[in-house]
């Protein structure tokens, strides 16, 4: 039933219906409306959840994979200093292979302290061995959180998510969306079947320490599972297009790119006013596409490289800086490899750190760079502040 | 292999890692010059030298080379070894 709905309160309904047995969050800033409203659900007995408050990000997820070890379905949410608390539980989450779903308001790092959106945090956190999917709009959200669920817990697959979503844009909006009823989410997301679990009497122990004769191979493993990933997306967001008419059968979005010269490349909530700043071009007769990526890791090589095949240049944004890089942005490195060879020129923008405002002018005047031959740089610096 | 999916073992399997592997350099006993004190198998960190034969013997397969049998033998009759790498 479409209802218009805050991002964050229709991620609680959607977790909801994900019967998480145990949600472990920090309630503090930086947090979102997320859990304040889960915890409302089990305190009302509408949720059957062990709510764990904790002293902190790195508490929540701590406790998030001891509950993870013990068999059950386990969620949070965090954002920005909360998440890079967490990095260190994050890899042994992954390296556990414990498929914990985790919600991330993406917000910017400090210092200095800022509060509003880029996603500096999750791309902080690439190489932390969690599968990152970015939602542009609310119903996005919404359904990633199945799907994510779904693939995590594959046993062919066994990684944790983040379900990455611009903080603000996408967390404080009201937008419609359709929240699916509880028994059409059960027919999608079967019961949680632990591939191994904690249990005394018949005992295990998790995250081990392997010596430089097994180490390798536990990485090597990750890695694999990360690719088969790809595959495990795609087609659980073809299943769920199948029953809810919403299809992620893709881990890219292309947008008006048949016969595109430029194409621009994006994640997230962004990519709604790219759409709209493409059709006022196309509309003065610019050849100019997007290319909406769904999933940042796995990266969809082979998708981008697709769908970019035949353009003359490619204009990456960039809600992140990784200092130090030719090419600023750590997302434009990974287009450029999937077209290395081809000569299509790909170049970053940085644009919209800390909650700058993205404006359709400012995405036709990326592409005129782009199509100068300028980028690998920050766009729309105050240029008086430097 | 000791260790499972998400780097997980049943009770007992650590030792199923052969910390040997970790070795630079490997006591070797010259047994004209032990006295079969067993300071050695008192001195081990990793409870590797046993004396199961008449002298004592080291369990390469765990030694990680720290070398404390060589610098505590009072005979001085252990000698590090550089291992070939």
């Amino acid at each position: 039933m479409m209802e218009i709905m805050e991002g964050s309160h229709a991620v609680a309904e959607a977790v909801k219906r994900c019967r998480p047995e145990v949600v472990s969050a920090y309630p503090i800033t930086p947090q979102t409306h997320i859990v304040e409203r889960l915890a409302e659900f089990v305190a009302d007995g509408e949720m059957e959840s062990d709510y764990l408050t904790v002293d902190s990000e790195f508490s929540a997820l701590s406790a998030c994979v001891g509950a993870s070890a013990a068999g059950s379905r386990v969620y949070s949410s965090t954002s920005s200093q909360g998440l890079i608390l967490m990095a260190e539980v994050c890899f042994n989450a992954s390296g556990m292979r414990l498929p914990i779903v985790m919600s991330i308001a993406n917000r910017a790092l400090g210092a200095p302290l800022s509060i509003w959106n880029d996603q500096q945090d999750s791309i902080a956190l690439r190489d932390s061995g969690w599968f990152q999917l970015y939602a542009e709009d609310v119903q996005e959200l919404v359904d990633y959180h199945f799907l994510s669920f779904r693939v995590a817990e594959d046993h062919n697959i066994l990684l944790p998510a983040f379900v990455c979503f611009d903080g603000f844009i996408l967390s404080h909006t009201y937008e419609p969306v359709d929240i699916p009823d509880q028994e059409e989410v059960d027919a999608y997301l079967p019961p949680f079947n632990p591939y191994q679990k904690l249990d005394a009497t018949d005992p295990i122990s998790m995250g081990m320490y392997a010596t430089p004769d097994y180490y390798m191979e536990f990485r090597y493993e990750l890695d694999r599972a990360m690719e088969r990933a790809s595959r495990a997306i795609k087609d659980a967001g073809q299943a769920f297009g199948e029953q809810f008419g919403r299809s992620y059968g893709s881990l890219v979005e292309e947008y008006r790119m048949d016969d595109a010269d430029t194409a621009l490349v994006a994640l997230g909530s962004i990519c709604g006013t790219v759409k709209d700043a493409v059709d006022e071009m196309r509309d003065a007769g610019r050849k100019v596409g997007l290319l909406k990526l769904r999933s940042f890791r796995p990266f969809p090589k082979e998708e981008v490289a697709k769908a970019l095949d035949g353009v003359s240049q490619v204009a990456v944004l960039e809600k992140n800086i990784s200092p130090g890089s030719a090419m600023k942005g750590a997302v434009g490195l990974e287009v450029k490899d999937a077209l290395w060879k081809t000569g299509i020129d790909v170049y970053s923008y940085v644009i919209g750190l800390g909650g700058r405002d993205v404006r359709k002018k400012d995405i036709a005047a990326v592409v005129d760079l782009a199509e100068r031959g300028r980028g690998d740089m920050f766009y729309g610096l105050r240029e008086e502040l430097i | 292999m000791a260790l499972n999916v998400g780097c997980a073992a049943r009770p007992g399997r650590a030792r199923d890692n052969k910390t040997g592997s970790w070795r630079v350099f490997r006591p070797v006993l010259d047994a004209e010059k032990c006295k079969k004190c067993g300071l050695c198998l008192l001195i081990c960190p990793e409870g590797c030298i046993s004396e199961d034969d008449e002298y004592p013997r080291v369990d390469y397969e765990y030694c990680k080379g720290c070398g404390l049998c060589a610098e505590e033998c009072p005979a001085e009759a252990i000698e590090m070894e550089q291992e070939e790498k």
